[in-house]
């Protein structure tokens, strides 16, 4: 258990370093850049003209269902590392029973490509 | 042990102090970023309690995919930001309620075995010594023989989400022009070219 929490301590001295450079990073301008602000500098600037409305816009679906078919093969992936490790222990058993799932999980790609849900128009 | 301590209360406190952000925060972006933190510092807890493969898969799950899918969520709403914090408060009672009944269960948890110790003995499948099987070994050992039906429910669950989400939300555009590769690559001098002979004067 120690040993484990060990091996991972590198990765928390390296957070923490990066924590404070990135915190440092972001203070300094604060302390030390000089500012003279003016309405013009702070507006948003749209190529001359002025802006034309919110940047914040509705984003298209399309999105979330590229976002959706990500999330699904990236747990199927996920499924996949613990069957990697123990796979000799698990015997013909377990290969086939990742098969099955990876099975249906095809028919769910075919389904996809066939309704041509990787397109994107 | 004190360096364990030490990671417990750090990832605790920031757990809870930015899970309180997501709640606070005005701008609903702000809120996911904050939901992100929360499930980094929840990986760290995972990891500080030995299960390993969970803290990877919810930094691999849930900050790389759900939380992308969250913030297209955030920016497929059309949010008016000053109409969402009106209506918070009267949203609080069922959030009290959802946290009332989270620590009733978690006090039912941690009563039990304060009540009886050796509950914590009389688990299904005991975690097994690090030095002997790893986290990912031991749930590999498990998932894929002993609870198949389950595994392959989660198959099943997956493939009815793919199909739900395209459903939804695909929609083609009938006006685009799409290319098909294999019609292209299909076509040869017979079938694209055709001769005809033209009479003078006649035309076709």
């Amino acid at each position: 258990m120690t040993a484990l929490l060990g091996s991972y301590l590198p990765i928390a001295i390296f957070i923490a370093i990066a924590l404070v450079i990135a915190l440092a990073l972001l203070t300094a301008p604060f302390l030390l850049a000089y500012k003279s602000p003016d309405s013009e500098k702070l507006s948003a600037y749209e190529c001359g003209f002025n802006a034309f409305d919110d940047a914040r816009m509705k984003f298209d679906i399309r999105f979330y269902l590229v976002s959706i078919l990500f999330i699904i093969f990236d747990l199927e992936v996920a499924f996949l590392f613990p069957w990697a490790v123990s796979f000799g222990s698990i015997g013909w058993f377990g290969f086939w029973s990742m098969m099955v799932f990876l099975a249906v999980l095809t028919i769910g790609f075919i389904y996809e490509w066939r309704k041509g849900a990787l397109e994107w128009d | 042990m004190g360096l364990q301590a030490l990671f417990f209360y750090i990832f605790a406190f920031v757990a809870i102090a930015s899970a309180f952000m997501v709640v606070a925060s005005r701008n609903p972006v702000h809120s996911v970023l904050f939901l992100i933190l929360t499930f980094f510092n929840a990986a760290g807890l995972f990891l500080l309690a030995g299960a390993e493969f969970l803290a990877m898969i919810l930094l691999v799950v849930y900050v790389g995919a759900v939380a992308v899918l969250f913030l297209f969520v955030v920016m497929m709403l059309d949010i008016d930001l000053g109409r969402i914090r009106s209506g918070v408060l009267e949203y609080a009672p069922i959030g009290a309620l959802v946290g009332v009944i989270l620590l009733a269960e978690l006090i039912v948890v941690l009563g039990g075995s304060f009540v009886s110790p050796q509950v914590a003995q009389n688990v299904g499948v005991p975690i097994p010594d690090f030095a002997v099987r790893s986290n990912t070994a031991a749930l590999g050992d498990l998932l894929y023989t002993d609870y198949v039906y389950f595994f392959q429910i989660a198959g099943m669950v997956l493939l009815v989400a793919m199909i739900g989400a395209i459903v939804l939300t695909l929609q083609h555009n009938r006006s685009v022009k799409r290319q098909d590769i294999a019609t292209q690559v299909a076509r040869n001098p017979q079938t694209a070219v055709e001769t005809r002979t033209v009479k003078p004067g006649q035309g076709i």
